[in-house]
């Protein structure tokens, strides 16, 4: 069963924020519920992040909108062009909230406000992984069909 | 075209001066007015009473003229209707002087008949004068030389004044003279009736300026006009009238005609402020006249500039409370801008202390929660709560110090320390905009007289201008500030996308924007530039597209200038 398959391997996610303490201590908290988590204080280290692990080690990234230099409308439209199967959880305050919609429009999963709540954050991660896993589990599958059509079976 | 907040007063008009040309305006064509009738109405009243007084004149120098003729004729009718025998006789002259007296009321007082040596050799009269010899008097010499002769008035032999009618008679070849006296206060009674006004009385003078009657009051015949006009000759028939001042300081008007065959002079003469006693009144109505509408243009004058200055005043005051208002409102809009900024700035440090929470609460739920590791990461976290917390409440009050209504009080300023105020009250929005706020602050700049959050809100307008003013790139923001002569020079400068030279006139104008509608008001520039007028001190800009804008604000710099000596001169932290 694919599901069984997804539930398996640990998800790992990369945070995404201009403020230290703030990625840190959420970090920690999610590490604990047997989740693999990677930080990076602005969009400019996540994208190189993710070019050193690649889309394999990384399945959901976690980004602030609003952060100096390089903002994380920027950061995701990066993120989409060169790891499409990466998904993208938006984090905002409430200001912003206007730039997450943007933000969806431009592939993000979803989106949270600031503060957010460990739990739902939790289940946001876990169906887009669950999302991403499925969609790689498809590539797969048309994968090994075509080896198969290959080999004329 | 700008808020340029007039100070109560300053731009009041002077009432004085209202009140000044109200008074000229209604004033002057009143007095020219009244100037010009007075005169035409003095001119025609003077010609008025000078014809009236000819016409007196002329009509009782021949009434006086008939008299003396009417009694020489009468005697030259005497003389021609008798024979000589019965003029010698004495009964019979006085028949003939009873008739006359009867018939013109005592004006003859003799009568008398003179033989060619001077001897009167008949009388008829009061007086005791048979055979008086008048061989030496001035008028039988003159009589013999003519046929007849009215002699000027004269004391004589008698010892009162009177004057003597005479005709020549010729009997067998010699000249005769039959003589009447005319009594002087008949003839004297003519001429003092003639009384016009107070003042105005008549007499006759004779060519050597002797009195043919009595003067009803002094006349001064030795100076004034009359030495004058006893000399030049007056023709019969004419009026002499003269206006001039007689010998005793008076402006008199004189009126001679001459009279008897120019050997007397009718002299009528009256006090000029008599005769123009009218006048005088007209002229004192209408200086009265004149003085009362003056009072009341006067007072209507000084009540409507009144009221004209405090409506003004008011207007003022009301323009003033407007643009105060305006400033307010501005103030609120900024704030408003500034608020999205300082929430999300708020909201980081509450997300962390909200993980730190949720983290200590991880822990607790571990089978040992009081591990030695544990601990250490409670207390981590509780300190990290801390500081959060603090930095929130550090936030809130910038906002606040910011928030609070204007207080436009002046205090003395040190630029520095505010512009170091605003540049932290906007930090979040400029890192997050990724423009960089570069200090160029000169040391010991001398204090500015202010309102802090005057200032404040002039700084913050201008900064959040040249941060909309940056693309997605950013860019830099200089701020300097230095002293030139006695004033503080503050520059704000930007690399950001400039100001249309079209526009750039324009910027300082209320409610001009370029932003779209909705996210502008239009009032910022115009404020700081209401504000900076306000403190005595200017604003300009310079803008180049796409390279940059510099605003550039003088003040004067107050005359404290010992930084900090005054306790409350700025709010420190």
């Amino acid at each position: 069963m694919p599901y069984q398959n997804i539930s398996l391997i640990p998800p790992s996610i990369l945070l995404v924020d201009d403020e230290a303490s703030f990625v840190e201590t959420l970090a920690k908290r999610i590490a604990r519920r047997e989740i693999k988590v990677d930080t990076a204080l602005s969009g400019e280290e996540a994208l190189e992040k993710l070019e050193e692990g690649g889309a394999s080690t990384t399945d959901v990234v976690i980004l602030d909108v609003k952060m100096p230099g390089m903002d994380g409308l920027q950061t995701l439209e990066a993120i989409k062009r060169r790891h499409p199967n990466v998904e993208v959880i938006m984090l905002t305050g409430h200001a912003t909230v206007d730039n997450a919609i943007e933000g969806m429009k431009g592939g993000a999963y979803d989106y949270l406000m600031k503060p957010c709540d460990m739990d739902l954050l939790l289940l946001k991660i876990d169906s887009a992984v669950r999302k991403k896993r499925e969609h790689e589990e498809k590539i797969l599958e048309a994968k090994a069909q075509m080896i198969a059509l290959k080999r004329g079976y | 075209m700008v808020d340029k907040r007039p100070k109560p007063g300053e731009q009041l008009p002077k009432s004085k001066g209202v009140i000044a040309t109200i008074l000229a305006i209604s004033l002057i064509p009143l007095l020219l007015t009244g100037g010009v009738i007075l005169y035409e109405f003095e001119e025609a009243y003077h010609q008025k009473i000078f014809e009236h007084l000819t016409v007196l004149v002329k009509k009782h120098s021949r009434t006086i003229d008939e008299f003396l003729t009417d009694r020489l004729g009468d005697i030259r009718v005497l003389a021609r209707t008798n024979s000589p025998t019965s003029l010698r006789d004495q009964s019979f002259l006085q028949d003939q002087l009873a008739i006359l007296r009867e018939e013109y009321e005592g004006a003859f007082v003799d009568l008398g008949l003179i033989d060619p040596h001077g001897v009167q050799v008949a009388y008829s009269g009061p007086f005791n004068l048979a055979h008086a010899n008048y061989a030496g008097a001035r008028w039988f010499s003159e009589v013999q030389k003519r046929e007849y002769f009215i002699s000027d008035v004269f004391t004589g032999l008698r010892g009162a004044p009177h004057f003597i009618v005479a005709v020549k008679i010729w009997i067998e070849g010699q000249g005769w003279i039959l003589r009447a006296t005319v009594d002087f206060k008949a003839f004297n009674g003519l001429v003092s009736n003639i009384r016009i006004g107070e003042t105005g009385f008549a007499f006759i003078l004779n060519r050597e300026g002797e009195f043919q009657t009595n003067p009803d009051f002094n006349v001064a015949l030795n100076e004034g006009p009359y030495k004058e006009l006893l000399e030049s000759r007056l023709e019969k028939g004419k009026v002499l009238i003269r206006e001039e001042p007689d010998g005793l300081g008076r402006e008199i008007i004189f009126v001679l005609a001459s009279l008897n065959n120019e050997r007397w002079i009718l002299c009528f003469q009256q006090e000029m402020a008599d005769a123009f006693a009218p006048l005088t009144k007209a002229r004192i109505v209408a200086i009265i006249l004149f003085i009362t509408s003056a009072a009341l243009v006067g007072l209507v004058a000084l009540f409507l500039s009144r009221r004209m200055t405090y409506r003004i005043t008011e207007v003022l005051e009301e323009k003033d409370k407007m643009s105060d208002q305006v400033v307010e409102a501005g103030r609120l809009a900024s704030i408003g801008e500034l608020a999205a900024g300082i929430a999300h700035e708020i909201n980081n440090p509450v997300a962390i202390m909200v993980e730190e929470a949720g983290w200590i609460q991880d822990l607790l739920e571990e089978d040992d929660p009081a591990s030695g590791d544990n601990l250490a990461e409670i207390e981590r976290a509780t300190t990290q709560i801390r500081t959060q917390g603090h930095r929130c409440k550090e936030i809130t009050q910038k906002l606040l110090s910011f928030a609070r209504k204007t207080d436009p009080t002046i205090k003395v300023i040190q630029i520095n320390e505010l512009i170091e105020e605003v540049v932290s009250l906007i930090d979040q929005k400029t890192r997050y905009a990724n423009v960089k706020v570069e200090t160029d602050l000169g040391p010991e700049l001398p204090s500015v007289m202010a309102s802090a959050t005057e200032l404040q809100q002039v700084l913050l307008n201008l900064l959040n201008n040249s941060v909309d003013a940056m693309d997605q790139s950013g860019g830099v923001i200089k701020i300097t500030s230095s002293a030139r002569d006695d004033r503080v020079v503050l520059e704000i400068a930007d690399n950001g996308i400039g100001i249309a030279e079209a526009n750039l006139s324009r910027i300082f104008d209320p409610f001009y924007t370029t932003k779209p509608v909705g996210q502008g008001t239009g009032l910022g520039l115009s404020i700081c530039y209401g504000i900076v007028n306000k403190l005595g001190g200017q604003i300009s800009v310079k803008s180049a597209k796409r390279q940059g804008t510099a605003f550039t604000i003088t003040l004067p710099a107050s005359e404290a200038r010992n930084n900090g000596e005054d306790a409350d001169a700025a709010p420190r932290e």
